[in-house]
């Protein structure tokens, strides 16, 4: 029994390594993870989804959207851009200095090394943190995805595969009766999409004597037959909340952007 | 018969009936598992297939058809492997025999719970943990009857060295009841916050998919390799070397480059993945170096498969650690190129070994041939046929030339879900593949068992016959 002894002993802790570094670790460092403070504000993030969001989480597990779906953004790291916010004293000598510089998609110590050179000539810079990635670019978020965005999730659903598009920041891009209209009938709105329809979630009924507030605005071709309506049961309608309640558009501290109102301003956006 | 077949007919013989109803139950569920799975991609072929009927959606028929083929087939058929392994090294017949049979029961009855619960949508949501806790608290408990079972057996070994084969049983038999109590404590019963979740998922994931199978199926090939050839395995202390490393490296594997968790988790992850060359070299420096010189005709019987196993066993490895460098595993991770690897683990070098190790047990556990002896061959080709070229192929090339894609932004995302399509349709052929093997073995299994119990009965009434036949002679 002795080397059965040795091999159980060093499996242990092979085994036990794994684990807590991969089980234990993550734990204490993110099970503890609280609310913070969103970047150049007193705002604290993330906050409790709505009630009607938080069971349609709930739906959206039920029905394996994840299995399609992710719900993470990545990036390749940050740029910076310089931005001329005043001319100064001595426009024309600004405007010089800075046709001879490259003003986008910089390093952080060329950012500050360019402005110093711009506040040296009288101009007024702002430097601006842009996110990069082909996920950013798609329009998928404004920054990446981080721990504190899944914050009062559970369970939480990341995701594994694209077989759709990620949905972190579907709020951010369509309403609560798209994501309904898409739902049911998923090619009236994405042309070729592989999406399977939910129609289960929604009932198609006789028009009553008054006609349901809540039925769908179905474009033709996509609608039930003349006399009925569709209209969404509360689990479709929940898993719509949920969906647009998807938004993580604050840059926070590990996680920083500046906001595009303040990029629209810039000169280097096309 | 000598001596020593005497010997291991008897020890074969007190397997029979715990490996009948493991191998039993795990053919049903292959089967049911990958019917579903074809039902889950007849949605590439027409989205809107399945509109009307919630339990045929396509999110909880892919998750419900791959915990029915890994909870319902790969594991039950791995123990009743293991029992037979542990029983043959030991040179002991099995003990607790009763144990086993209970536990493949109420396995049954467990990966039936979890999986009508995916499909009616009570599914936990966490990927391979679908099941909530009526179904996993079942299959929890089975396993460990089973493990009892087994590691009675070994205790009672008379043979007290140990093999190679007995490190890696012995380190899987203890490590799913580990990881899977651990990973369902934490994302069921006790929810942990946040995305601490989902690096739990992730480690439970690479623990049962990578390390475990692999634990299992390189124990098993090395049982089968000098069993089949009469060549002790080039070297011991490679293979011992090769689980140690295995066990310390790969479980660290796993965690998907670019996820938004702390970066250290990630990073640990691609050095580990460099790591487990390490095992991958020994491993397969023992492979080639014990079947090298070795006369023994490969056509499609057992020692074929655990040859191919390894083989594809080492491609799925190699498959797995490319996505362990940051480049690579940002630009394949949420692709098809994953759940590629996933079949060709589980189809290509886990059911290939576990059913080869199946069939080469079952004539000397029934004391018969196999009735189809044909099938064994048969159901050998179409799992590597249906796995490697309609699964892993096309669905490593759909996520190859889609990760490409995605990193440019301006073609548009339902352009590259378009060319995915047809490897998409492509994959249903696949599971049809292995599931005409899957039958062929499951007629093997079945018919076996009917031939035997058929025997049992006859010996039976013989021996009522005999019984009567004296009581006429006393009056």
């Amino acid at each position: 029994m002795k080397t059965g002894f040795r091999i159980f002993l060093g499996a242990f802790v092979a085994f036990g390594l794994s684990w807590c570094g991969f089980v234990l670790g993550p734990i204490l460092q993110l099970g503890t993870l609280g609310q913070t403070t969103v970047l150049n504000s007193s705002d604290i993030y993330p906050n409790q989804r709505p009630g009607d969001a938080t069971l349609g989480l709930q739906v959206y597990r039920s029905s394996g959207c994840a299995a399609c779906h992710t719900t993470q953004v990545g990036q390749h790291g940050v740029v910076c851009d310089v931005v001329l916010t005043g001319a100064g004293n001595n426009p024309a000598a600004v405007n010089k200095l800075i046709s001879t510089l490259t003003l986008t998609n910089l390093t952080k110590d060329e950012a500050d090394a360019i402005s110093g050179q711009i506040s040296t000539a009288g101009g007024k810079t702002e430097t601006h943190i842009r996110p990069i990635g082909p996920d950013i670019e798609r329009g998928w978020g404004m920054r990446h995805s981080v721990a504190e965005d899944f914050l009062w999730d559970n369970p939480v659903q990341l995701g594994s595969i694209r077989v759709g598009p990620d949905l972190a920041n579907v709020g951010m891009r369509y309403d609560l009766n798209w994501q309904l209209l898409h739902l049911y009938a998923p090619q009236s709105k994405v042309q070729n999409s592989m999406m399977p329809s939910f129609r289960f979630l929604f009932n198609v009924q006789k028009i009553g004597a008054t006609p349901s507030p809540d039925a769908l605005q179905l474009p033709a071709g996509f609608g039930p037959p003349a006399g009925e309506e569709v209209v969404p049961s509360e689990d479709a309608k929940n898993l719509a909340a949920y969906l647009v309640s998807l938004r993580a558009d604050v840059a926070l501290h590990d996680a920083p952007f500046t906001t595009p109102s303040a990029h629209a301003a810039g000169t280097q956006k096309k | 018969m000598n001596e020593i077949e005497k010997k291991y007919s008897a020890i074969d013989a007190s397997c029979r009936v715990p490996l009948l109803v493991l191998f039993g139950v795990a053919s049903v569920w292959l089967i049911i598992g990958l019917a579903l799975a074809i039902i889950a991609s007849l949605t590439f072929h027409k989205p809107e297939l399945f509109a009307n009927c919630p339990f045929l959606t396509y999110g909880r028929v892919q998750p419900a058809a791959n915990d029915a083929i890994v909870y319902g087939f790969a594991i039950p058929a791995a123990l009743g492997v293991i029992l037979w392994i542990f029983a043959r090294l030991s040179e002991s017949e099995l003990l607790l025999p009763l144990v086993p049979i209970v536990a493949a029961n109420i396995w049954l009855v467990g990966v039936l719970v979890g999986v009508v619960a995916i499909l009616i949508g009570d599914s936990t949501g966490f990927m391979w943990l679908e099941f909530p806790t009526a179904g996993w608290i079942l299959i929890f408990i089975a396993f460990l009857l089973i493990a009892i079972s087994a590691m009675a057996t070994f205790g009672a070994r008379r043979e007290r060295a140990l093999q190679p084969a007995h490190w890696f049983l012995l380190g899987a038999l203890f490590w799913f009841p580990w990881t899977y109590g651990t990973a369902n404590f934490f994302l069921v019963e006790w929810p942990v916050r946040g995305v601490a979740q989902a690096v739990i998922n992730w480690w439970f994931a690479n623990n049962l998919l990578f390390v475990w199978l692999g634990l299992v199926g390189l124990g098993v090939v090395f049982y089968l390799l000098p069993k089949i050839s009469g060549r002790p395995l080039q070297s011991r202390y490679f293979a011992l070397f090769a689980f140690w490393t295995w066990v310390l490296f790969t479980p660290w594997c796993g965690m998907p480059q670019g996820a938004p968790v702390p970066s250290w988790l990630p990073a640990a992850s691609t050095v580990a993945s460099l790591l487990t060359v390490i095992p991958l070299i020994s491993i397969a420096i023992v492979f080639v170096s014990t079947i090298r010189g070795v006369s023994v005709q490969c056509k499609g019987g057992p020692y074929c498969s655990a040859q191919i196993g390894t083989v594809l066993f080492l491609a799925s490895a190699v498959m797995l650690i490319i996505t362990g460098c940051s480049h690579c595993g940002r630009l394949l991770g949420m692709t098809w190129y994953m759940p590629a690897q996933t079949y060709l683990q589980i189809f290509g070098f886990f059911s290939v070994v576990i059913c080869g190790a199946a069939n080469e047990s079952l004539p000397g556990v029934l004391g018969f041939e196999l009735p189809f002896p044909s099938f064994v061959r048969w159901q050998h080709r179409l799992f590597i046929i249906g796995s490697v070229l309609f699964l892993a192929l096309p669905l490593a090339i759909a996520g190859i030339i889609a990760g490409i894609k995605m990193q440019n932004p301006n073609i548009p995302f339902t352009e590259i879900t378009q060319g995915t399509l047809n490897y998409l349709r492509v994959s249903s052929a696949g599971f049809l593949i292995i599931l005409l093997g899957s039958l062929l073995f499951a007629i093997n299994v079945f018919a076996a068992t009917a031939i035997w119990q058929a025997k049992l009965a006859k010996s039976i009434m013989a021996s009522f016959g005999t019984a009567f036949e004296a009581e006429e002679v006393k009056s």
